[in-house]
Order: C-alpha cells, then sequence, then structure tokens
C-alpha cells in the first residue's frame, strides 16, 4: 500500500524564548526537531509497509533546513520524500497550507492511506490533518490511537474525552495520530548512510512543480492574519508571605478570603 | 489576477528575468513576455526600471460584508446532553452580538434532541437552528459538515463559533475548508475590533508561550474554535425567549463516509479539570507518595482537586490522568497552588492562565516564582499541613 505521511520541522517549544520587547519567537538558536506526534505517524506508515509492503513517502512544507527532517525520515526508513520549499510558501495559514500540500498529494497521485499527527507544537492547531482530507475529499479519522488494516479499510480507535469510539473507513482516507499510538523506532546506521547518500530520494519542489499561483499559497494565499504576537500576560508582582509555618497559613487564608475562594 | 508586460515600455534589460526565481519571464524578440512558468509572485515587477510591468494585485478591497449578520454557535451534544462549552459559547456569543448590535443563535444538530433547545434559550439563544436526523444521532464528520455548511451559507452569519473538543477539533477545520474559510483554532479571548468591526481571536501559540491575535478580514463567516472552560455561560433564565427554527437535512448512508462501530467509555482517561475552581499540584518537592496525601488534605479542604508536574506522573507519585503541562492538560482554574513545582516552561505553559497562583518550594529561586501571586519559601511538608488546618479552622467558622 502507498502512504504519504505529512511531517512538519518545529523549534523544539522546550526551549522556546519571547523576545520581551517585540513579543516574538527567538528562534536563533533553537533547536530543530521533527514534530512529536508526527514520529509517530512515521512510525505508523513505517509498520504497515513492514507488514503489507508498498511505498512511505513523506512530505513536508518549510524552509530549505527543513531537508533535515526529512533526511531523519528517511534514515528511519521512509522511501522517498518531497519537500515543498520556496519564500512563495512562507508565511501559509492552516488554510494556505493545507492547499500547498493537498496540490503535492495530488502531484504524487497514488496514495491508499495518509498519516500526519494530530498537532505540531508551535501551531498547535490541529487543523491541517482535517484541512487536507476535505481538500482530498476523503474520510479522516483524528486523534487515533490504535489502527488496523481490514483489507480496503482501516479500523482506528479514536480517542474521546471520557473513552473512544472504534470506526472503520475505506481507503484512501487520511488519518491524524497521537503519540499513544506507538513507540517511534531510531533510525538505523544503515538507515542514516543511506540518507546521507547523493541518491538519497529528496525532491524539492517549487510553486512551479505543483502547478499554484503564488496568490493561493503563503502569506498572500492565506485567509487569516496575525495581527499582533505578544508573550501571556505577565501578573503584577507577588507578594512573598514569610513568618513561622502557622503565621504563614493564617496570611494565606487571609488571602483565600481576599480573593474569594473561601 | 494577471501580470502584464507593457511592450511599448519594456528595454529588454532582462532586469525581470534576472528577479525571476520561476524562469516566469523570458525574451521574446526585443521584448520581455511571461512564461507559463509565471506564479505571480510580483518580483518582476519592482525589478522593472522602465515600469514596464504591472498587476492587478494591488491591494484588493474587502468584500462587502454586510449581508451576514449574527453570532451563531455550534451547540455540541452528546447522547442527548450539551456539552457544557456550549452554554459557555453562548455567554460568549451573546456579548459580542451585543456589541454588533446584532443577534446570537445557537444551531443544534442530533436526533430527537429538541428539548435542549430550552437550556440554549435559557441561557441566551435568540434563535435556535434545529436539525433532526438519525444520521445525526452520533457525531460523525461528514453529515455534520454537510449539515452546516448547507445552514451557515444559507443563513449567512458573520460570526461562527465551535467548542475546541474532540468533536470540534475534527469538525471545525473540515468545515472551514469545505465553505473556504479562515479558521482560528483554540481561542481563549474574543472581542469585536473597534475600528473594522472584525472579529479579534487570541490564542495561545507554542505550547502557551506566545499568544496570537488574529482576524479573518476577507472571508465570512469569520470561523473560531474556542477552547473549553474560558468563556463565562450566562446564568439560565427560563423566562428568556427566543424561537425555534426547525432544518429538515436530507442525509443519505453514503454521507456518512465512515462507519460508526462502537463507542466506548472509559474510566475517566483524564481528570477534567476544566471545571475544577481550585487545584493542588506537586512536583519533584513531593518525595514520595506521601507527600501528595499532604496535597488530597487540602484539595479536600478547598473543594479542589489534585494534580502533579510531568517529574511527579512520572515517579507515580500522582496518575498520569492528573499531569499538568505541556505534555499533560493546559487548565485554568480560580487558584492553583503549586507545591514543590519548580516552574519549567513546559509546566508553566499548562497552568499560567490560573486566575491566582500560589507557589510553596524550598528554592527562592525556582522559576515558579515569577508568576506566582503568593510567594512562599519553604518546605511543603510544613507548609501545607498547616495551610489545611488553617483553611479547616476558617471553614468550621
Amino acid at each position: 500500500m502507498d502512504i504519504i505521511v505529512l511531517v512538519k520541522q518545529v523549534p523544539d517549544t522546550q526551549e522556546v524564548k519571547i523576545d520581551p520587547k517585540t513579543g516574538t519567537l527567538i528562534r536563533e538558536g533553537i533547536q530543530t526537531i521533527i514534530n512529536p506526534d508526527d514520529l509517530h505517524a512515521l512510525e505508523a506508515a513505517l509498520s504497515l509497509k513492514e507488514r503489507y509492503g508498498g511505498k512511505v513517502t513523506a512530505v513536508s512544507m518549510g524552509p530549505p533546513q527543513a531537508v533535515e527532517a526529512l533526511a531523519e525520515a528517511l534514515a528511519m526508513g521512509v522511501d522517498e520524500a518531497v519537500l515543498l520549499s520556496d519564500r512563495t510558501f512562507a508565511g501559509a495559514d492552516t488554510w494556505a497550507t493545507s492547499h500547498t500540500l493537498g496540490k503535492c498529494i495530488q502531484k504524487i497521485g497514488r496514495y491508499d492511506l495518509i498519516l500526519c499527527g494530530r498537532q505540531a507544537i508551535d501551531g498547535d492547531t490541529a487543523q491541517i490533518g482535517p484541512q487536507v482530507a476535505e481538500m482530498l475529499g476523503i474520510p479522516q479519522i483524528t486523534y487515533v490511537r490504535s489502527l488496523t488494516l481490514t483489507g480496503k479499510k482501516i479500523l482506528a480507535e479514536r480517542v474521546m474525552e471520557d473513552g473512544y469510539e472504534k470506526i472503520e473507513a475505506p481507503l484512501p482516507a487520511l488519518v491524524t495520530v497521537l503519540r499513544d499510538l506507538n513507540q517511534p523506532r531510531y533510525p538505523s546506521i544503515p538507515g542514516i548512510i543511506q540518507a546521507c547518500s547523493p541518491y538519497s530520494k529528496i525532491h524539492i519542489w517549487n510553486p512551479v512543480d505543483l502547478g499554484v499561483k503564488a496568490y493561493e499559497v503563503g502569506l498572500i494565499g492565506s485567509l487569516t492574519q496575525v495581527v499582533r504576537t505578544f508573550p501571556p500576560e505577565r501578573k503584577k508582582e507577588g507578594e512573598t508571605l514569610s513568618g513561622s509555618t502557622r503565621e504563614i497559613a493564617e496570611q494565606l487564608v487571609d488571602r483565600l478570603k481576599e480573593i474569594h475562594i473561601l | 489576477m494577471a501580470i502584464f508586460i507593457d511592450p511599448s515600455k519594456c528595454n529588454a534589460c532582462r532586469r525581470c528575468i534576472k528577479a525571476c526565481p520561476y524562469e516566469g519571464v523570458t525574451l521574446d524578440g526585443q521584448v520581455a513576455v511571461l512564461t507559463d512558468r509565471c506564479i505571480y509572485c510580483g518580483a518582476c515587477i519592482e525589478s522593472c526600471k522602465q515600469k514596464a510591468i504591472s498587476s492587478d494585485l494591488a491591494e484588493l478591497p474587502i468584500p462587502d460584508f454586510s449581508a451576514y449578520q449574527g453570532v451563531w454557535v455550534f451547540a455540541e451534544q452528546r447522547e442527548g446532553r450539551l456539552h457544557p462549552v456550549s452554554l459557555e459559547l453562548l455567554g460568549c456569543g451573546a456579548r459580542l452580538a451585543q456589541e454588533l448590535n446584532q443577534e446570537v443563535s445557537a444551531v443544534l444538530l442530533g436526533d430527537k434532541v429538541k428539548a435542549l433547545s430550552r437550556e440554549l434559550i435559557a441561557c441566551g439563544a435568540q434563535k435556535v437552528y434545529l436539525a433532526e436526523h438519525p444520521y445525526l444521532g452520533h457525531y460523525q464528520t461528514n453529515p455534520y459538515a454537510a449539515v452546516l455548511a448547507e445552514l451557515l451559507a444559507g443563513h449567512k452569519p458573520g460570526i461562527f463559533l465551535v467548542g475546541a473538543t474532540h468533536i470540534g477539533r475534527d469538525l471545525a477545520p473540515r468545515l472551514a475548508r469545505r465553505l473556504e474559510l479562515g479558521l482560528t483554532a483554540d481561542c481563549t479571548e474574543l472581542a469585536i475590533d473597534p475600528k473594522e468591526g472584525h472579529l479579534l481571536q487570541t490564542r495561545p501559540a507554542f505550547g502557551g508561550n506566545v499568544m496570537a491575535t488574529i482576524l479573518s478580514r476577507r472571508t465570512r463567516p469569520q470561523m473560531a474554535s474556542v477552547r473549553p472552560g474560558i468563556m463565562k455561560a450566562l446564568p439560565p433564565d427560563r423566562t428568556r425567549k427566543g424561537e425555534l427554527i426547525p432544518f429538515k437535512p436530507i442525509l443519505k448512508k453514503k454521507d456518512l463516509a465512515t462507519r460508526l462501530v462502537e463507542i466506548v467509555k472509559e474510566r475517566k482517561r483524564r481528570v477534567d479539570f476544566s471545571q475544577a475552581r481550585v487545584i493542588v499540584a506537586g512536583g519533584r518537592g513531593l518525595g514520595s507518595e506521601k507527600g501528595v496525601q499532604a496535597l488530597q488534605a487540602l484539595a479536600e479542604a478547598l473543594g479542589g482537586e489534585v494534580a502533579g508536574s510531568r517529574v511527579a506522573v512520572e515517579s507515580g507519585w500522582v496518575p498520569a490522568e492528573r499531569q499538568v503541562g505541556q505534555t499533560g492538560q493546559s487548565v485554568h482554574p480560580d487558584l492553583y497552588i503549586a507545591c514543590g513545582i519548580s516552574g519549567a516552561i513546559q509546566h508553566k505553559a499548562g497552568m499560567q492562565n490560573s486566575k491566582y497562583i500560589i507557589a510553596v518550594n524550598k528554592d527562592p529561586l525556582a522559576p515558579i516564582f515569577e508568576i506566582a501571586d503568593y510567594r512562599i519559601v519553604g518546605d511543603l511538608q510544613d507548609i501545607v499541613p498547616a495551610l489545611t488546618k488553617a483553611v479547616q479552622k476558617e471553614r468550621a467558622l
């Protein structure tokens, strides 16, 4: 079966620092990683390939350095990779991004299953999966923690807040996965060597390759506009309570009464 | 959208050809012409010293959206019960509608759920659009998206809000894509821009370390999904009047697209902190399971819930379903008491929106103190039981 995995290279938000003057992210010196949920999507694709044969292609949209994320995917065992990279793609919201990814998938043509992580740790929207599925006109199953193939269908466990649902969908379909799904493999040594070789299969496509115009993608093609970014509101200076343990406890109770907790 | 090269002004200097990243311009005789590789990026326009190249890409005017009126809210129901976020959305929607001098309506999908409209009206819905059908009994992506798409296209509200629950986050992007709308996910603040009247949609990004305010200038309705537990529902008023407008959806079996095989309720995978007023959380400083007992006593005295940082969960002191932080849950109670928690960014991301924060830590330099309203440098094993006793004494009065 042919599987396409959507992958994003993201800043490691554990290390994120905000510039207090501009309120924007300081990106210099920040480690980039494959979005954690996407690693689980890659693992799912590779497991299915091991069982049923076929081909896995990783697709990513990003700046040129995102090629590192795809090289890592190749080293894990992915067969081919496509990086959509061009300054015209930049500044895209989820509408423009899903449009670009969707066009790429249409160009690749053959797919039985599309896998992505539930959400990226930088945007946190969880919108790409469903928007790509809608563009391609295929069913979606989101928040998946378990996935099995039954003939020409997939059976997934979709997590809900209070349990889960078992959902079956005909292929081709798109699935967004949770970290609960599996344990991602590490790249193998032969895999790394293969990924570094000059024959390693990372294609880099620009708008002309996809047959899209500038106004369909990137900042211009976006349907939402960010007008302001800022760090979360800092509270006013806190108060230090001191004294003996009993005194502290009593002061706290007074404060709790002031703020109507008690 | 097009780019024009005026042959009478072109002097064949080739600047445009050099400026184009896509081989979108070439020389035909002594005149530059576009090739089929042109993607309308406009780089050639800036490069031309003869001003021979122009386009109609100039700032497109914002369309006339005066036909789009009203704030609509998706009333999410499961098994015949309204999800609390539906009422929160109505509270927020009512406020927005008032600012716009428009109406707030709820749209309710399901099977035999008409009775829920009374609660929606009591909590502020001036109209309830009700779509009932056996295929809408349990949420499935395609039938819900299809029915909502038809209703939104037909009635043209200016704003459509959806709760960012598991259902909402599956539904909203699918629907937004279908209707070609901008969508902002997981908003924590909504307001009307006083100048242009757009919906100002504010949401956290980068795990909550950055806030972003977003607009959808060019599409209507403006769609946003809203984080549950943040907005305030209106107190129910059974004397409120509202109009019930039924809609008969036409759905075929193939519209289901997927098959819902089974619904399984599990022992709480995650404690639902979204309704908790007080949370007492422990971190590395707990030291052992015994430390948790102290937290439990305090939580009980305050009518709150116990939670833990990732360290506390990985050490086995607090169960995983009570984890707070970037890899756990995001919480925003009225009071968050952080005991023995250092306050690393990943944990702060999960609780910094709490209304009040008390921090207890032996280390005076712990980062948690930066966001605490009340700071206590001390051992939680002393402070927490003392606080519990003091609270119990106060409550007994």
